[in-house]
């Protein structure tokens, strides 16, 4: 065991796959001598070379695309938005070229390619860089869209999603790259389609994922001393969303609340809120509550910033009131 | 109308080409000029869907440079505009026309159609709706080929050629990746069929610099124009550029002066085209200017020329059947080749 913030986590992922597969290579803006805008691929120019870790233009529409022709012709490129955002020039070749050609080549092609990097809101970055892409390419076909929330998820993810032979959009988040935890010793990777049971509870179940899942055990102490009892759910994968475990816990609850960083209109939340209603519409006993960020763009003001996105009194107040039937 | 622009001169004294090979050559270029009349007749006749983008008059470019490539091996890079680059790479003209046909014997399954033709066993990488995007792509397999040379230590060298049009080059993928290329010396070529249109935008009003070669100089690459209704020299080019990809000296930029003999797609009804331009350049057939080269120099006679057109015409027909004859997709199918698994 060795506590491990999450950028090693991530880049020990990387590492140990580079190590393995010679045929995975990372690419980007500032990866190389710099190491990484997050020090995510620090040292790793230095161990496999100018050509393995490739120091890219800011082009990035091209190098996205490049790395769908390299993953089409046999390697397995991880690209590095250097900010997710950043990634919006990129959207036709995630959506068109990543996204959907393996389908319409008619499964000539496949796409092994990671695309990851920070994501969401930081500490006053501008509208800019506190983009939420997971929502805009929620719809897109073909893409697996997973977020990790902590260094033990981070690198066990980031492993399976370099040896996955489609395209995953992989979403770090800007303010958890200095979460630390004890990881193992040993070799692990974890499942890109299974949620996370953060915690065990019967009274009501709290969906959510990435940052907003510390805004969520940030919550708890006042929960368990309000005396509730919750499940807390990281979905992980929000796309495909893993819809049995999800279900298993809403069978034993019957109250939902989601708690996410994305924009309400359109984001994640709405699409599991969707499914929930769907195929679990006998569960509930109340409405599917939908804790989101504010539906504007974020701004650079702090106190405006944090009145943008969920903080944990919302979650403490919103358990609370579908608790006693006030929603 | 613009004035046209010369034409560069070829030294034909260099020409070095065995009958066997010119039969190759030529029999390509007829294949791609009645498959795509073919399609005409059939989309007409509500066999074939959507935007269908034909390539008539461009022959010279698709079979000069692929065919000069090593089949199953080179990666070919396409647009919209990709039937007839499908059928140079080796793509058997019934697998071609059953996906326009949106069958499930078709190259990409019946799911991709007119403008998304891909097959990977003839290193097809593809045939892309969206102008330019293409250029990217193939510019990873480039690298994908360079990475295997001097990152894996492999003997290897494999070529990328990437095709798009005039109106491409006004994109900036065009310069990211000219940029990229020759800063990496990928082993690349870009081939601009500039055929003067980009659908009604005429390319002089489309582009601060017409002459596109030129812009290769300022990524200090080579760039070369040819007259891409001469087979012979569009040959000539891609044999150098190829030969110099393959030794590791870099990409080529090449700029291949042609024309589409019809609309933009058989839904354009081409009517901005003035018609002393259609008649400059009709002049200009590609496949008449190489028969005539093939029979006044004794190298193919012309009822061995005939033979062929008579067997690409059998083949065509032969193609349309099969296309005819072969299934849909199955219902059941309809979310397979999602993911890799499937
Ligand atoms: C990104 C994008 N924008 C616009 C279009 C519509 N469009 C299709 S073909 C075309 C013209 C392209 O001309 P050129 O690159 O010269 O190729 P050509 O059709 O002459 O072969 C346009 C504007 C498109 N397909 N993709
Ligand atoms: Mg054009």
């Amino acid at each position: 065991m060795a506590e491990t913030l999450m950028f090693n986590a991530l880049r020990q992922a990387i590492d140990e796959e580079m190590a393995k597969d010679d045929k995975v290579f990372v690419l980007g803006e500032d990866v190389g001598q710099y190491g990484g805008s997050y020090k995510v691929t620090k040292g790793l120019y230095e161990k496999y070379g100018e050509f393995r870790v490739l120091d890219t233009p800011i082009a990035e529409n091209s190098f996205t695309g490049m790395a769908v022709g390299a993953a089409m012709s046999g390697l397995r490129p991880i690209i590095e938005g250097m900010n997710m955002g950043f990634l919006l020039l990129a959207f036709n070749q995630i959506a068109n070229n990543a996204g959907m050609m393996r389908y319409t080549s008619g499964g000539n092609y496949k796409i092994p390619t990671v695309i990851r990097g920070p994501g969401g809101v930081g500490r006053q970055l501008g509208a800019e860089h506190s983009q939420r892409l997971e929502a805009y390419f929620q719809a897109v076909p073909g893409l697996k869209i997973v977020a990790c929330s902590t260094a033990y998820n981070a690198k066990g993810l980031l492993k399976s999603a370099i040896r996955d032979d489609n395209p995953v959009l992989f979403f770090e988040h800007v303010l958890l790259y200095n979460h630390k935890e004890n990881l193992p010793d040993y070799e692990y990777t974890l499942p890109l389609n299974k949620a996370e049971i953060v915690r065990q509870g019967k009274d009501v179940t709290i969906l959510t994922y990435s940052r907003m899942r510390h805004h969520c055990t940030q919550a708890l102490k006042q929960i368990e001393k309000d005396g509730y009892d919750p499940e807390i759910i990281d979905l992980i994968s929000l796309k495909p969303l893993d819809m049995e475990t999800i279900g298993e816990s809403i069978r034993k609850t019957h109250r939902v609340i989601i708690v996410e960083e994305c924009m309400k209109t359109g984001g994640i939340g709405a699409e599991l809120t969707a499914s929930i209603k769907y195929q679990l519409f006998d569960e509930l006993d109340g409405p599917v509550v939908r804790l989101s960020s504010q539906d504007i763009p974020t701004p650079y003001n702090g106190t405006l910033e944090r009145l943008t996105i969920v903080q944990p009194e919302q979650i403490v107040e919103a358990v609370s009131k579908i608790m006693n039937n006030q929603i | 109308m613009a004035e046209e622009r010369t034409l560069p001169k070829f030294d034909y004294s260099t020409v070095k080409i065995s009958k066997e090979e010119s039969l190759i050559y030529y029999e390509d270029m007829v294949l791609g000029r009645l498959f795509e009349d073919k399609c005409a007749e059939m989309y007409y006749r509500g066999r074939m869907f959507g935007f269908v983008h034909l390539y008539n008059g461009q022959e010279a470019v698709s079979s000069g440079i692929v065919k000069s490539l090593r089949p199953d091996q080179d990666y070919v890079c396409s647009t919209y505009r990709d039937h007839v680059h499908a059928l140079s790479s080796g793509v058997p003209a019934k697998e071609v026309m059953a996906e326009l046909f949106g069958k499930v014997t078709g190259c990409s399954k019946g799911r991709g159609g007119s403008m998304h033709m891909f097959s990977e066993p003839h290193k097809l990488l593809g045939g892309y709706a969206f102008v330019a995007e293409g250029i990217p792509v193939a510019t990873g397999t480039a690298y994908q080929s360079m990475y295997r040379k001097k990152a894996l230590g492999e003997d290897f060298d494999q070529v990328t050629v990437c095709f798009f049009g005039d109106g491409a080059s006004n994109n900036g993928q065009f310069f990211e990746c000219l940029n990229m290329a020759a800063l990496w010396k990928l082993p690349i070529l870009y081939v601009v069929e500039n055929n003067k249109w980009a659908i009604g935008m005429a390319h002089e009003r489309a582009t601060s610099q017409p002459e596109i070669y030129k812009k290769a100089s300022v990524f200090n690459m080579e760039g070369y124009e040819v007259d891409g209704m001469d087979l012979l020299a569009v040959r000539d080019v891609a044999q150098k550029a190829i030969a110099r990809a393959r030794a590791g000296e870099g990409p080529t930029l090449i700029e291949a002066l042609t024309y589409r003999f019809r609309g933009h797609s058989l839904a354009d009804p081409d009517e901005l085209r003035d018609p002393t331009e259609k008649e400059f350049w009709n002049a200009r057939d590609p496949i008449k200017k190489f028969a005539t080269y093939l029979t006044e120099h004794n190298i193919v006679s012309q009822s061995e020329l005939d033979t062929i057109d008579k067997k690409v015409q059998q083949d065509i027909e032969e193609a349309v059947e099969f296309a005819e004859a072969s299934p849909e997709p199955d219902k059941s199918e309809l979310y397979r080749y999602i993911f890799a698994e499937d």
